[in-house]
C-alpha cells in the first residue's frame, strides 16, 4: 500500500532566549490510506508540533529546519507556509481538529460564516449551496436542529457540540487526512467517547485517514490501527496497536502502560509512575534521552549514542532501544510483579 | 439586538437626566449670588434683583430646575448676558462649526489609526512598523496647543502656505474654508490617530495569536481573509471603545484648538462664557456636550453589540 502521507526526518526548532529548542528532532512516519494512527506521548514530546509542521502552521520563533513531508507525491516543505499551494491543501485535503473547542472557533462569527467559507474558497460553491451542504454536515455530526443552529455563535454551544462543529468543519471538503490534535482533552469522558465513535464512523464513511494525537492510551487502544510513541522530539517505538499493547519493547512505552489503571488489576495494586522528568529539549544528551529515567539501562546505553529506530526481527515492530528480547521479557514481567 | 439597543437607550436617557441636574446645580454650587456675579461690580441692587427674578433665582431650587429643564427641552436656554441674544441662537451659530471640525478629525483619526495599526501589526518589526510606532508615541505625548502654534508658525507665518487663523463656512467659500480648517483638524486628529494606531496594533497582534486564527489558517484561508474577516472584527472591539472616548477628547481639544486658531466654535464660546461669568451659556454648553458624549457612548455600546455577539446577552 502506498502511504498518503510520508514524513521523513522532520526537524522543527524553536529559537528561544535560553537556547534552541529541538521540539521535533528527526521524526519519520507514514500514514496509509483509510488508516487510523495514534501518536502518543507526554506533554512537550513534540507530537503536536509534528502535526502543525505537516500543516505548515509553525509560527515564529518556530521553524522547520529539515526533512521532507510527502503528500500526494509532493514535498510540502517546498511550498511557502501560507502560499497558494499550501492553502489549497489545508482544509481541503488535510484538515485538522484542534485541542481546545472553546477557543478554536471565532467568537464573533456564526458557525455558518465559519463553515460556509470553506466550501466557497475550496470548492467554489455558491453561498446557498454551501449553506445547504453545511447544514447536512452539521446534521451528520449530530447537531440537533442544524438548520437553525447554523446561525448561532460558538458561545451558544457546549464544548462537546463545538467539537462536533470542528469535526464537521474538518470533513466538509472530504479530506484525505484528518489530524485530530488531542481533540477531547478538554471534554468530559462520556463526551470523549461519543466524539471518538463519531470520528471513527465519519472517517470510515468518507474514506479518510485519521491521525489521533493524544496522551490517552485508552483512546488509541480502542481506535488506532497503528501507534507511534514519541519521547523528547523523537519516535521511540512503532507498531500495530496489538503489538504495542501486548509486547511493548521500549522501557518508556512499558512505563506508560504501567501507569494506566486497568479494570482487571488486582485490588490494592498501585500504579507505577515513570520516575523523573522529561529531558530539557535545549540540552539534549547524545545518548538515549530516556536514559536518566530508565530502570533497565545497560552499559551500552550509557556509552553509545541513542540508536536509530530499528526493526524487531520477525515482526512489524520498530523500537529505538539497545535492550534485547530477553531483557524486554524481564522488563515486562517485572511490571507484573510490582 | 433590538432589546439590547432599547436597554442602552433607556440608560442613556437616565444618564442625561442626572447630567442635566448636575449641570444646573453648578450655578448654585459656586459661591456668591449668581446674578451679582453675572452683572459685575457696577450693577445696582435693582438690576441684580431684576435679573434674579428673570432667572427664577428667587424661587425654590427644584422649581428653578423644573423650569430650566422644561425650557431646555424646548431649546430655550435663556438670554445671554454677554451677547444680549438668546443662548440658543448663539449655539445654533457655534455648534455646527465645532461639530464640523470634530467630525472631520474623528473620521480622519479613525481611518489613519486603524489603517496604520493594521499595517504595523501584519508587518510587525519591519521598518514601517518601527517608524509608525515612534511617530504614534510622539503623537500621544505632544500637546495640542503647542502643535497648533508650531503649525501656525511654520505653515502660516514662515512658509505662508496656509492662513494663520480664522474660520469661513464651507458653504460660503469651500476652498478658503478647507485651507483654514486643515491645521485645526490635523491638530485635533494627532492624539486620536496615535492612540488608535497603538491600540489597533497591539489588539490585532494579540488576536493574531489566538487559536481561532490558527483555525482560519488551517482551513486554508488566505491572509486578507484571515486578517480582515477573522482577526479584525475581534481586534476592533477595544478600538471602538477608544474611538468613542475620542469624542470626549475632541471636546477638550476643541477648547484649545479654537482658542489657538481663533475659530468661533463651542469651545471658544465656553471659554468666553466662563470668563464673562455668563452662566447661562456655560450651562447650555455643558449640557449639549454631555448630550453629545452620551450619544457617542450609546453608539459605542451599540457597535460593541454588533461586533461581539456575546455582549448582547449580558
Amino acid at each position: 500500500m502506498v502511504p498518503i502521507l510520508e514524513v521523513k526526518n522532520l526537524r522543527t526548532q524553536y529559537k528561544t532566549e535560553s537556547g534552541l529548542v529541538k521540539a521535533v528532532d528527526g521524526v519519520s512516519y507514514y500514514i496509509n490510506e483509510q488508516e487510523i494512527v495514534g501518536v502518543v506521548g507526554e506533554s512537550g514530546c513534540g507530537k503536536s508540533v509534528t502535526q502543525l509542521s505537516v500543516m505548515r502552521l509553525i509560527n515564529s520563533p518556530g521553524e522547520i529546519v529539515g526533512g521532507e513531508i510527502l503528500f500526494e507525491g509532493q514535498n510540502l516543505l517546498q511550498f511557502k507556509a501560507n502560499g497558494p499551494e499550501m492553502r489549497r491543501i489545508r482544509g481541503a485535503k488535510i484538515s485538522m481538529v484542534f485541542q481546545e473547542p472553546m477557543t478554536s472557533l471565532n467568537p464573533v462569527l456564526t458557525i455558518g460564516q465559519q463553515l460556509i467559507e470553506i466550501l466557497e474558497v475550496h470548492l467554489g460553491m455558491s453561498r446557498k449551496n454551501a449553506r445547504q451542504r453545511v447544514i447536512e454536515m452539521l446534521d451528520l455530526v449530530g447537531i440537533p436542529g442544524a438548520s437553525s443552529r447554523i446561525d448561532d455563535y460558538p458561545h451558544n454551544f457546549s464544548g462537546g457540540m463545538r467539537q462536533r462543529v470542528m469535526i464537521a468543519m474538518a470533513l466538509l471538503c472530504n479530506p484525505k487526512l484528518i489530524i485530530a490534535d488531542e481533540p477531547t482533552t478538554a471534554l468530559d469522558v462520556t463526551t470523549q467517547a461519543q466524539l471518538f465513535e463519531l470520528m471513527k464512523s465519519m472517517v470510515e464513511r468518507f474514506k479518510s485517514s485519521l491521525v489521533i494525537v493524544t496522551h490517552n492510551l485508552g483512546i488509541v487502544a480502542r481506535y488506532a490501527h497503528r501507534i507511534y510513541i514519541m519521547y523528547a522530539g523523537r519516535i521511540v517505538e512503532e507498531g500495530s496497536c496489538k503489538e504495542i499493547f501486548r509486547n511493548p519493547r521500549h522501557p518508556y512505552t512499558i512505563g506508560l502502560l504501567k501507569s494506566v489503571p486497568r479494570l482487571d488489576d488486582q485490588e490494592g495494586k498501585r500504579l507505577v509512575p515513570i520516575e523523573g522528568m522529561p529531558p530539557d529539549l535545549i540540552q539534549m544528551p547524545s545518548t538515549c534521552a530516556f536514559l536518566p529515567r530508565c530502570s533497565y539501562s545497560i552499559e551500552q546505553c550509557r556509552v553509545e549514542p541513542w540508536p536509530e529506530l530499528r526493526k524487531v526481527e520477525g515482526t512489524k515492530h520498530y523500537v529505538r532501544c539497545y535492550l534485547k528480547t530477553e531483557a524486554w521479557e524481564q522488563c515486562r514481567s517485572h511490571s507484573a510483579t510490582t | 439586538m433590538l432589546n439590547y439597543i432599547i436597554k442602552r437607550a433607556v440608560l442613556t436617557v437616565v444618564v442625561l437626566f442626572i447630567v442635566s441636574f448636575i449641570t444646573f446645580s453648578l450655578i448654585h454650587i459656586l459661591p456668591g449670588d449668581p446674578a451679582a456675579a453675572m452683572l459685575g461690580d457696577q450693577a445696582t441692587m435693582e438690576e441684580i434683583e431684576a435679573l434674579r427674578h428673570e432667572l427664577w433665582l428667587d424661587r425654590p431650587f427644584f422649581v428653578q430646575y423644573g423650569h430650566w429643564l422644561s425650557n431646555a427641552l424646548q431649546g430655550d436656554f435663556g438670554k445671554s448676558i454677554m451677547y444680549r441674544v438668546p443662548v440658543s441662537e448663539i449655539i445654533a451659530e457655534r455648534l455646527p462649526v465645532t461639530l464640523y471640525l470634530s467630525f472631520l478629525s474623528l473620521i480622519l483619526s479613525t481611518f489613519i489609526g486603524i489603517g496604520a495599526g493594521i499595517i504595523c501589526a501584519i508587518r510587525r518589526g519591519s521598518l514601517i512598523d518601527q517608524i509608525v510606532s515612534v511617530v504614534a508615541n510622539a503623537g500621544v505625548a505632544v500637546p495640542i496647543f503647542w502643535l497648533g502654534l508650531l503649525g501656525i508658525y511654520v505653515f502660516g507665518f514662515t512658509l505662508e502656505w496656509l492662513p494663520l487663523q480664522g474660520w469661513t463656512s464651507p458653504f460660503d467659500d469651500f476652498l478658503k474654508s478647507s485651507k483654514q480648517a486643515l491645521m485645526p483638524v490635523i491638530c485635533l486628529s494627532v492624539t486620536g490617530s496615535s492612540i488608535i494606531t497603538r491600540q489597533t496594533r497591539s489588539s490585532l497582534l494579540e488576536v493574531i495569536r489566538q487559536d481561532y486564527i490558527r483555525t482560519a489558517w488551517a482551513k486554508g484561508m488566505g491572509e486578507p481573509r484571515v486578517v480582515f474577516k477573522h482577526a479584525l472584527k475581534n481586534a476592533l472591539i477595544p478600538v471602538v471603545t477608544l474611538v468613542g472616548l475620542q469624542l470626549r477628547v475632541l471636546v477638550g481639544g476643541a477648547v484649545l484648538t479654537e482658542t489657538v486658531f481663533n475659530i468661533p466654535g463651542m469651545g471658544r464660546l465656553l471659554v468666553d462664557g466662563a470668563l464673562a461669568k455668563d452662566f447661562l451659556i456655560v450651562q447650555a454648553g455643558v449640557l449639549l456636550i454631555a448630550v453629545m458624549v452620551s450619544l457617542a457612548n450609546l453608539i459605542t455600546d451599540i457597535s460593541h453589540g454588533w461586533l461581539d455577539p456575546r455582549i448582547r446577552y449580558d
